[in-house]
């Protein structure tokens, strides 16, 4: 079954990186010199070798002060459209104290970078912001001392701003320009970064705070900038791969010759890989479709996703992966309470579809690979192509040049593989790029999921028994944030269908969506309202805070009394990734067509101190459009190992008409270390959106998409 | 049968020798090396490769190459005047309204025909008018504003 072939895979997408980075760089000064331009790098040190896992990296492997007094910052992670780009721009920019336009970010080549992890999980804030801004604050730190050497003066007399150092007392002052031109500098900068460094606290931040740009937003607007699937080497063919008519189909026979006789194709086969490559994407995919007439296909049985949540449930295997969490006693707690309810909640698999399905150009020279490909792990997947085409991970690297967004779906390097095994039989440069139906099948889905849910009251209509078990997606956020005295939760794996991985905040949604829901249910049951009912469970002081901030802007009692059969309101919230959430959300019901149309969401989100206002409120906005998806229309189906619904027209994705009145509250705490904005505030849309449905119709969705049939008959 | 084909791209005269149902989308990319125009779902239900053809927006992904013979084709690279952006250029860029950009092009390009044919839009006919330009980012609402910025600035 397909699950097979990916499990090594899949197994390295559930695992997160360390925080700290790995440097594992080692180039010759020649070699980095032609890297990022003669004459620019002076402070690199002979042989940048800064040691291994979770050791400390230097200062010089994180950046470097050019002749201009511009300064170079290198860090693994990718830009996907999230903003990383800025926010490490600002994060170094901050702490080295001089302007953001001073600051060239190197981001994500391997040959350059140090390995900061996955672009994934909220982490670029909680962990590579910080450590870029040790390693500034560091370099700062030293030339300073440098200035203070120089000036044989006390180093607290004197000060930096805008790149410059100053002695207040002589007015003297030297810029990290003149400094970075003394051999000093490469002795220093060869110093491990401190751990223990001083970094400016949130009350004198400068640009970190502010809604610094992209610095290469020019280069969208204008076409210039070179995504993956843009990229263009010096004789280069476009590939084209055969793909299997249905999951887990093995090629018995094919016929090459056709392809082979046309003039300028390449194709290739080993074993169950075929490809094709040509001058023009228009004739490789010429060639491909004379070789894929003659293939014959041995095909097995799959399931189809009108039995997914029974074959899910059928397959469960408790006592797998992960252990129950538990507080209290669930069986008491049942037992004791005066009513219980119990419900099941389904979620569909559904798609990142990022606009750049994935791509990758391939280029060998001297037993050397280096690909240019769209991933979030260049590191991941430079070990992963060392390891497919037996060769020293030295000798692969790895550009993400900034990408057509990923939402998580682009942990793994298929793309870049496959043009590599093409370059390699071409003895040409080959670029490769998914059609949007091959993303659809052959990338990865977000997990399904079936959870149960049981809950509890007692008879002052209090919580006080939680039992909770997804079973597939997941375990993120599965605990709930309220105060109840007794609780098992679960996460449990099955036989998942399809090829299953990370997606935008994960299971968090999935597990947000029953619990949220549920909690309404029990509301209902306690004949309580559904905000005060939650308020009275809850004491988490953050999800207070955005529930109640969501609450007031939403003016939620006023709105809840005008709620009709035809249009209803609800709340939820949530927290995951040390951030929290809460929406209201208005809904129209259209009974005639079954139609759910959300009018309005207020969301109030709290990630601690903003760090760069402009980008957290489009990632606000984007995960609350996006979790619409997901909450009314998104559904991946298939049948018989294909996907049915493989474009655009099968598989409704949120459009412009489709976008309601939407309020952002950004509460900036600056009480914490600042957490990770890009993905938490989808977790509350959806149900927000069930709870709005039932107040105005009575009737409950417990599934994800929501399919308003069932509202024709409420 | 490849056929030479006649256009102006970006003010420049090109023949292009090509099978005539290859994409336009494809001989722009490949041929002329601009790939500021976007492949994003070869079906033209995203937007993702609109060019203008004679001032009107098309999905160069569903035109043949030889339905723009003897036509003028604008991309995203073609659209600025030297260094000075076009308002919906500039309106993209004071409102931020780019997350990953991959749509970029395609959504100011429709823009750009939308005000042409419509220099005063409501809400309604910018939805409309740009319904089939999908971004994944979901970065619609600073989308809207950067479109109706553009609109105030073009009927000032």
């Amino acid at each position: 079954m397909i699950r097979d072939i990916f499990a090594k895979k899949l197994e390295s997408q559930r695992s997160e990186r360390p925080d700290e980075p790995r440097c594992e760089v080692e180039l010759s000064r020649r070699s980095f010199v032609q890297l990022l331009g003669a004459g620019l790098l002076i402070t690199v040190t002979e042989g940048v070798s800064v040691g291994r896992r979770r050791q400390s990296a230097t200062v010089a492997a994180r950046l470097h002060i050019n002749k201009d007094g511009t300064i170079t910052v290198m860090t693994g992670k990718v830009e996907e459209g999230q903003g990383s780009r800025a926010q490490l721009t600002q994060a170094a920019a901050e702490e080295l104290r001089v302007a953001v336009d001073r600051i060239r970010l190197v981001m994500a080549d391997t040959a350059l970078v140090p390995d900061d992890g996955r672009t994934a999980g909220s982490r670029t804030t909680p962990s590579t912001v910080p450590a870029v801004r040790r390693a500034a604050a560091t370099a700062r730190e030293l030339l300073t001392r440098l200035a203070a050497e120089q000036w044989k003066v006390d180093r607290s007399a004197l000060d930096v701003r805008n790149g410059t150092i100053k002695h207040q007392a002589t007015k003297q002052t030297i810029t990290y320009a003149y400094l970075a031109k003394t051999k000093d500098v490469a002795g220093a900068f060869a110093q491990t970064i401190a751990s223990d460094v001083t970094l400016t606290p949130v009350d004198e931040w400068e640009v970190l705070g502010t809604a610094v740009p992209r610095p290469n937003w020019r280069d969208l607007v204008t076409g210039a900038h070179r995504y993956p699937s843009d990229i263009v080497r010096p004789n280069m063919l476009y590939g084209k791969i055969l793909r299997p008519p249905s999951y887990g189909a093995t090629l018995e026979s094919i016929d090459l010759s056709k392809a082979k006789a046309m003039k300028d194709v390449v194709v290739v086969r080993d074993g169950q890989f075929v490809g094709c490559a040509a001058p023009s994407s228009f004739r490789a995919a010429q060639a491909l479709e004379a070789v894929a007439k003659t293939a014959s296909w041995k095909t097995v049985s799959h399931p189809s996703s009108k039995d997914l949540f029974s074959h899910l449930k059928k397959n469960a295997r408790p006592g797998g992966r992960t252990r129950p969490r538990t507080s209290g006693s669930i069986d008491k707690g049942l037992a004791d309470a005066s009513k219980v309810l119990e419900q099941t909640y389904e979620v569909a698999y559904i798609q990142h579809t990022p606009m750049e399905p994935r791509a990758a150009v391939a280029e060998w020279k001297d037993g050397k690979l280096t690909v240019w490909a769209g991933v979030d792990g260049p590191q991941s997947v430079q070990g992963d192509l060392a390891g497919t085409f037996r060769i020293p991970s030295e000798r692969v690297r790895v550009i993400v040049p900034d990408m057509g967004s990923g939402f998580g779906g682009k942990h793994t390097g298929e793309a870049a593989e496959e043009a590599a095994r093409l370059a390699r039989a071409a003895e040409r440069p080959v670029s490769l790029r998914w059609t949007r139906a091959e993303e659809f099948t052959w990338a990865y889905f977000r997990p399904a999921a079936v959870i149960e849910c049981k809950g509890g009251l007692d008879a002052n209509g209090s919580l006080i028994a939680w039992d909770f078990t997804n079973i597939n997606a997941g375990g993120s956020a599965i605990e709930p944030p309220y105060r109840i005295a007794n609780v098992r939760t679960r996460s449990v794996s099955s036989d998942s269908p399809l090829r299953q991985g990370a997606y935008r905040c994960l299971a968090a949604t999935a597990n947000n969506f029953a619990r949220e829901s549920f909690m309404d249910e029990l509301a209902a049951a306690a004949g309580a309202e559904p905000l005060a009912f939650r308020l009275a469970h809850l004491e988490n002081p953050r999800i207070r805070t955005v529930l109640e901030a969501a609450a007031r802007h939403f003016d939620w009692p006023t709105r809840k009394k005008k709620v009709t059969a035809d249009i209803g309101v609800g709340l939820a919230c949530g927290t995951e990734k040390n951030s929290c959430v809460a929406a209201c959300v208005e809904v129209g019901i259209d009974r005639k067509r079954g139609e759910i149309k959300v009018h309005h969401v207020c969301e109030a989100f709290e990630c601690g101190p903003i760090q760069n206002p402009g980008n957290l409120l489009s990632q606000v906005q984007g995960c609350i459009i996006m979790g619409m998806g997901g909450a009314l229309s998104e559904e991946i189906q298939f049948a018989d190992g294909r996907i049915l619904n493989a474009g655009f027209a099968g598989y409704r994705v949120p459009r412009f008409k489709d976008v309601p009145k939407i309020d952002v509250h950004l509460i900036n705490n600056t009480s914490i270390p600042s957490a990770g904005g890009g993905e938490t505030p989808i977790i509350a849309i959806a149900p927000a959106i069930a709870n709005a449905v039932f107040a105005a119709t009575g009737v409950r969705i417990r599934s994800m998409p929501m399919r308003g049939a069932a509202l024709k008959q409420a | 049968m490849d056929v030479t084909i006649s256009l102006t791209v970006n003010g420049i005269e090109r023949a292009i020798t090509a099978d005539p149902e290859r994409p336009l989308l494809d001989v722009l990319r490949e041929e002329l090396h601009l790939t500021g125009t976007k492949y994003g779902c070869g079906e033209g239900r995203c937007g993702a490769c609109s060019v203008l053809m004679d001032g009107k927006r098309v999905l160069s992904c569903v035109t043949p190459v030889a339905q723009a013979d003897k036509k003028t084709i604008t991309t995203i690279e073609g659209l600025a005047t030297g260094d000075s952006l076009h308002p919906v250029q500039e309106a993209f860029l004071a409102e931020g309204a780019m997350q990953c950009g991959y749509c970029t092009p395609g959504m100011i390009l429709t823009a750009v025909a939308l005000l042409e044919k419509n220099p005063d839009p409501t809400d309604e006919e910018i939805a409309a008018e740009m319904n089939v330009n999908l971004c994944r980012c979901n970065g619609y609402p600073k989308i809207l504003n950067a479109v109706r910025r553009a609109a105030e600035k073009i009927q000032r």
